[in-house]
C-alpha cells in the first residue's frame, strides 16, 4: 500500500460520517503541483501567512476578504465571486483549507464557503502547527493564479447559519444548544474580573438550556488532528447528550470557534441540521430582552 | 495626559509605513526580537492573575519594579503561533517599561488599530487590547499603592 493510500484509510478508519472532507498533509504535500486543488491558509493571527505558507497557497483572511466592512455580516454572492476570481478558484476546484490555532479559522472560512455552496472543500487535518512540526516547506512567495471566472450562488444562510430570533425560538422550544467557549466563560466568570478587560457583552453567561462543550475537545493537542469519530461521539452525544437526528445551534463569541463544532458534528460525526449562530455572545449577551443563565 | 514618550514614537514610526505588507514584514521582524518573561520573575505554570483575558494566543503579563517606582513589563505567549501577541508585546515593553506610571494607566487599547491597522478580527483585536488593557491595569494598581 502506498503512502498516500495509507493516509487516506487512516482517516477512513477513524469512523467519520464524511471521512472525504479530510485531508492529511501527506495528501497536500503530493498535491501542491495539482491545478485542479487550491490550498487556502485562513489565519486568526495576520502575521502568520506572510511569515511563511504552504507553497502555492493563497490566503482568504477572514476580516479583510470574508466580512462586510460596514454591516456585521459576511460578503454577498458578487463579493464571493470576486474572491474566487481572485484566487483562481472555478467550480470545478477543490478548496483545501488549512490554518492556526487547529484549523480554527479553517473552519470558519469552510463555513462561509458553504454559505455559498462550494462543496468541494476540505480541511488539512491538523491544520499548519502539524504542517510546521513535520517540518515541511515553507516560503514568503505569494503565488499569483491567472483569474476565473466562477458565477456563484446566491448566499443561503437557511440551512447552517442562526439569527437571534432563530435562537429564542429555539431555546424557547428546548431544542438544544451547544457553547462552545471555555468553561470560564460559559458560567460568566471571566466578565467579573474586576479591573480588567471584559469579553465584549454586557453579561456574562450562556444561553439557557445551552451545553458546555468546548471547542478544542475534540482535537488531539499534541498534533492538532481530530479525535476519532468513537472519541467525538462520547463527548457530544454521551456527555452532551445531542444526537444526529437533533436541531442542534452551535455558537462561541463571535461564531468562529462554533464553526470548528459546526464541522465537526455536521462532517464528521454526520449531525444532519446543525446551524452556527455567529451572533453569538457579542449579540445575546448585549441583547435588550433576553433571558441568559449562569 | 500626555501619552508614554516612547510609545508615541513608536506609533508614528509605525505610522510611517501606510503599504500594509511592509508594515507586515516590520511587525513580523518584531516579533522575532519576542523574549519571554525571565525565570527570574515568572515560572510555569504562571498564575491566572498574570493571563490576558480574551488573548486566545495565551498571552501573560507581568511586572518587575524598577528604583525609581516604574515598571519593566514581561510577557509570555504561550501559543507558538501568536506572532501578532510577540508583536505587541514587543511594543508595549520596549515603550512602556519605564514610563511613568500614570502614563501608563491611561494609554487606550485602541493602540492596537494604530499598530495593526483596522483589519483585525473582532477576536484578535480584543486580545491584543485585552493586552494594553492589562498592562494598563497594572500600572494602575501600582500607581495606587504608591499613592501617585
Amino acid at each position: 500500500m502506498g503512502r498516500k493510500e495509507a493516509d487516506v484509510s487512516e482517516i477512513e478508519s477513524r469512523g467519520y460520517a464524511r471521512p472525504e472532507v479530510l485531508v492529511s498533509t501527506d495528501w497536500v504535500a503530493s498535491h501542491l503541483q495539482d491545478s485542479s486543488i487550491r490550498i487556502i491558509e485562513s489565519n486568526e493571527d495576520p502575521l502568520l501567512y506572510p511569515s511563511g505558507h504552504i507553497p502555492g497557497a493563497v490566503e482568504v483572511d477572514w476580516t479583510r476578504d470574508l466580512n462586510d466592512p460596514l454591516r456585521r455580516d459576511y460578503l454577498g454572492r458578487e463579493g464571493f465571486e470576486a474572491l474566487m476570481r481572485r484566487i483562481g478558484v472555478t467550480q470545478d476546484t477543490t478548496v483545501v483549507f488549512y490554518g492556526d490555532r487547529n484549523n480554527w479559522w479553517a473552519t470558519y472560512a469552510y463555513w462561509v464557503f458553504q454559505l455559498f455552496g462550494h462543496a468541494k472543500a476540505k480541511i488539512m487535518d491538523g491544520g499548519r502547527i502539524k504542517w510546521e512540526k513535520e517540518g515541511r516547506p515553507l516560503t514568503r512567495d505569494v503565488p499569483s493564479y491567472p483569474a476565473s471566472q466562477y458565477r456563484a450562488s446566491e448566499r443561503d444562510d437557511k440551512k447552517i447559519r442562526a439569527f437571534r430570533d432563530q435562537v429564542l425560538e429555539h431555546l424557547e422550544a428546548k431544542k438544544p444548544l451547544v457553547d462552545v467557549r471555555s468553561p470560564d466563560e460559559y458560567t460568566g466568570k471571566k466578565l467579573h474580573m474586576p479591573e480588567y478587560p471584559n469579553e465584549g457583552a454586557l453579561r456574562g453567561g450562556h444561553i439557557p438550556g445551552a451545553a458546555s462543550v468546548p471547542w478544542a475537545k475534540a482535537i488531539n493537542p499534541d498534533d492538532g488532528t481530530f479525535k476519532t469519530g468513537a472519541e467525538l461521539r462520547s463527548l457530544y452525544e454521551n456527555d452532551a447528550k445531542i444526537k444526529p437526528g437533533d436541531d442542534v445551534i452551535v455558537y462561541c463569541r463571535i461564531g468562529e470557534r462554533s464553526s470548528h463544532t459546526w464541522f465537526v458534528l455536521t462532517n464528521l460525526l454526520g449531525f444532519d441540521k446543525v446551524r452556527n449562530y455567529d451572533g453569538s455572545w457579542t449579540e445575546w449577551g448585549n441583547l435588550v430582552g433576553v433571558p441568559i443563565e449562569r | 495626559m500626555a501619552a508614554p514618550e516612547k510609545l508615541t514614537d513608536t506609533l508614528e514610526t509605525l505610522e510611517m509605513v501606510p503599504d500594509r505588507n511592509e508594515r507586515i514584514q516590520l511587525l513580523i521582524d518584531l516579533a522575532g526580537r519576542f523574549e519571554e518573561v525571565p525565570q527570574r520573575i515568572a515560572r510555569r505554570p504562571f498564575g491566572e492573575e498574570h493571563r490576558v483575558p480574551a488573548c486566545e494566543s495565551e498571552a501573560f503579563v507581568f511586572t518587575e519594579e524598577r528604583p525609581d517606582g516604574t515598571l519593566d513589563f514581561h510577557f509570555a505567549v504561550e501559543n507558538p503561533q501568536g506572532i501578532s501577541a510577540k508583536a505587541m508585546a514587543v511594543i508595549l515593553g520596549d515603550s512602556l517599561s519605564g514610563a511613568p506610571l500614570d502614563q501608563v494607566a491611561q494609554v487606550p487599547q485602541d493602540v492596537v488599530y494604530r499598530v495593526f491597522g483596522r483589519e483585525l478580527s473582532m477576536g484578535k483585536s480584543m486580545g491584543l487590547m485585552g493586552m494594553v488593557g492589562m498592562v494598563s491595569a497594572m500600572a494602575k494598581k501600582r500607581a495606587g499603592r504608591k499613592g501617585v
